[in-house]
């Protein structure tokens, strides 16, 4: 059935179709409407589950990381400062391996205060060990939330689902949303292999020496770099997950598409744009634009950042002249991240595409559509000229 | 990869003696209980267990009399100030010989 | 840059209906065939009562571009007193529509080469059994005349189904009644 419903209420419709046991949240813009429509739900029973306001999001995460552990489907949503104040939380989260779902409705980070739109919140966080995935429509945001859990319950990794604050949390579009029944089969209830049960008392992520230990059968424990170890190759191998994830989605569904990167207009470009959320969808239009000119451009929207599919990335990019990311975060002192990212990975390829980074939107500054026109003519023009700094696009003094 | 598969390493461990090492090394005062002042030992009744119920490492049995594990026992020296009948003291581990230790 | 896309702003106050007007529009379009809806309210710290807009996209085929409208085709005022505070008309393409809430006659207004559609929205919202202020469905009857996107019947339902616990007869009855009262004049 399709609904004209905020992002925001894609999400919340996505986290009650799972059949989430557990919500603990902390109000924050542009995320709240979320939060509060799980609210309704709950109070409703339209959704049967628990839910726990705290007084912070750092506890918010501290209570899905409790209930998570004993076995319950657990979600939360922040922004900004909100996810920042987590911070402690989320590295806990993800080296105890408990497949929590965390929407983040992206906004600015503070100082100096803003409560719109970039990509600084969670880009900062990408080396949590979480997988974050970003979404371009209302859609994606509702299908996403729902792979997002059977992901992170088969991966035992928290995912991070990722939608643009405002452009996607406060716009109305349609998006379809499916029958209870078919999310049940395609998501069948968290069966956990690890939690805390008091018939078999069990301690989770005490003090872990630097070296291995007998345990208490004489086997050989691990030690902290040992479980480090795991999450990052277990991270790696969850490429492979979210790939027949994003099948099995398509196939119940018959939505989807490639799993990593949603190119457009790519086959025969000798130019690709490239980023994350929903400004790959504005750049459709600029696409078009010049293709009636007679550029043979395309758009490339990234899917998953972390764990970062750079094989995927690498496919994508090799065959073209010149690629151009932009960024709605920074690596501050630095480059792009996700600038970065895209070079390290075209960096074992034979032939490499140039690769120029522009920064847009920051704290929300509108994105004018002639402005990407005019920063993609400017890279094909001055290829050589650009190097390797960012770009500023959109700046007025 | 399957389920199983993943998170094939995590930080667990199972209560019961042993799991954190041989912890009895680290002491350098021993708890020694004097079974004359002991009041389920003096009294013959399963009574007090103060020492059973304070030791941080459940080393202490409760029993007639009671009984400190030294394998694991780290010397902390709380069984000593929670008896309420004064029968615990601490002895420095330098007063005993490698036999009795 | 892409022709085919309906661009209609609606201008309203904090807390009076603006962004429910416009979804119940959407809902109605979208039955009407046109896949392409995206209605994108302004984004910030509104407080009821001051002057907010909001930006709805319609199109036969999906819209991309999220960004707020800067030419539309057509303003919606749900309140005559914002055109002493608000520029309605900024932007507005040559020809294009203005519909306007306002308790005067059509000939007290000159909007030059825009075309002015007028109904009195907050006396016919009362006249069909809501409370005084109540403008939303109201405007969107006088909406569907002037512009003939949506049907009567349509319209209709779509406010039946997004007021379904909030007085939906008479809402639907405001809208009616507006509809058919609509002055609509020449440009």
């Amino acid at each position: 059935m399709h609904v004209i419903e905020s992002g925001n209420v894609a999400a919340a419709t996505g986290v009650k179709l799972a059949r989430v046991q557990v919500i603990a949240a902390y109000p924050i813009t542009p995320q709240t409407p979320l939060t509060e429509k799980l609210s309704e739900f709950v109070e409703s029973d339209e959704l049967s589950a628990e839910y726990i306001p705290v007084e912070s999001e750092h506890s918010a995460m501290a209570v899905c990381i409790a209930s998570s552990t004993t076995g319950a489907r657990s979600f939360t949503a922040t922004s900004a400062n909100g996810l920042l104040y987590m911070n402690e939380q989320l590295h806990w989260a993800a080296g105890a391996r408990l497949p929590i779902v965390m929407c983040v409705a992206n906004r600015g980070v503070g100082a100096p205060w803003t409560v719109w739109n970039d990509h600084q919140d969670t880009v900062s966080q990408r080396d949590l060990g979480w997988i974050q995935l970003y979404c371009s429509d209302h859609q994606q945001i509702h299908d996403t939330v729902l792979k997002a859990f059977k992901l992170a319950e088969t991966v035992s990794i928290p995912v991070m689902v990722c939608y643009d604050g405002y452009l996607l949390s406060h716009t109305y579009m349609p998006f379809d949303v499916p029958e209870q029944a078919q999310v049940d089969a395609f998501l069948p209830p968290f069966k956990p292999t690890h939690f805390l049960n008091p018939e078999e008392p069990r301690n989770f992520n005490t003090v872990t020496l630097p070296d291995v230990r007998p345990d208490l059968h004489g086997n050989t424990a691990p030690g902290y770099m040992e479980i480090r170890k795991t999450l990052h190759s277990d991270l790696r191998a969850a490429l492979t997950e979210i790939e027949k994830i994003d099948g099995e989605f398509g196939e119940a569904f018959g939505r989807g598409g490639d799993p990593f990167v949603e190119p457009y207009r790519c086959e025969d470009a000798d130019y690709v744009a490239f980023c994350m959320g929903s400004l790959s969808y504005q750049l459709r239009d600029v696409v078009d634009a010049m293709r009636e000119e007679g550029t043979k451009i395309g758009v490339i929207g990234l899917k998953v950042y972390r764990p970062f599919p750079d094989a995927a990335v690498r496919d994508a990019l090799t065959a073209h002249k010149g690629v151009i990311v932009f960024e709605k975060a920074l690596s501050y002192g630095n480059q792009g991240a996700l600038y970065a990212d895209v070079k390290s990975a075209l960096y074992s390829a034979e032939t490499r595409p140039f690769v120029h980074n522009y920064i847009v939107g920051l704290g929300g500054r509108e994105i004018k559509t002639h402005h990407l026109y005019d920063a993609l003519t400017e890279s094909i023009k001055n290829e050589a000229a650009i190097g390797d700094e960012p770009q500023w696009v959109g700046l007025k003094l | 990869m399957s389920k199983e598969e993943f998170c094939s390493m995590i930080s667990v461990s199972e209560p019961g003696p042993g799991d954190g090492g041989n912890t009895g090394s680290w002491r350098v005062v021993r708890p020694v209980i004097d079974l004359e002042k002991c009041i389920p030992a003096k009294t013959g009744k399963p009574s007090c267990f103060n020492c059973w119920l304070y030791c941080p490492d459940a080393v202490v049995t409760k029993t007639l009399p009671p009984t400190i594990d030294y394998t694991y026992c780290k010397g902390c020296g709380i069984c000593a100030e929670e008896c309420p009948a004064g029968a615990i003291t601490m002895v420095d581990e330098a007063s005993f010989t490698k036999e009795e230790k | 840059m892409r022709q085919d896309i309906i661009e209609i702003r609606w201008h309203g106050r904090g807390g009076q209906g603006a962004i429910t007007a416009a979804k119940i529009v959407a809902n109605a379009a979208f039955k009407s065939g046109y896949n392409g809806v995206v209605m994108a309210p302004t984004f910030g710290t509104e407080r009821r009562g001051a002057p907010v807009y909001t930006s709805l996209k319609i199109a036969r085929e999906k819209i991309y571009d999220l960004s707020p409208i800067a030419t539309p085709d057509m303003v919606v005022v749900l309140d005559h007193t914002l055109l002493e505070e608000v520029d309605v008309t900024h932007g507005l393409k040559e020809g294009g529509q203005i519909i306007l809430n306002t308790p005067k006659s059509i000939d007290s207004y000159d909007f030059g080469a825009h075309r002015l559609s007028v109904a009195d929205v907050t006396a016919y919202a009362l006249e069909a059994g809501l409370a005084p202020g109540i403008v939303n469905t109201g405007v969107i009857g006088a909406f569907a005349k002037a512009t003939g996107l949506v049907s009567r019947e349509l319209l209709r339902e779509a406010i039946r189904h997004e007021f379904s616990a909030m007085k939906p007869e008479e809402n639907a009855r405001a809208a009616a009644l507006t509809y058919d009262r609509t002055v609509i004049g020449g440009a």
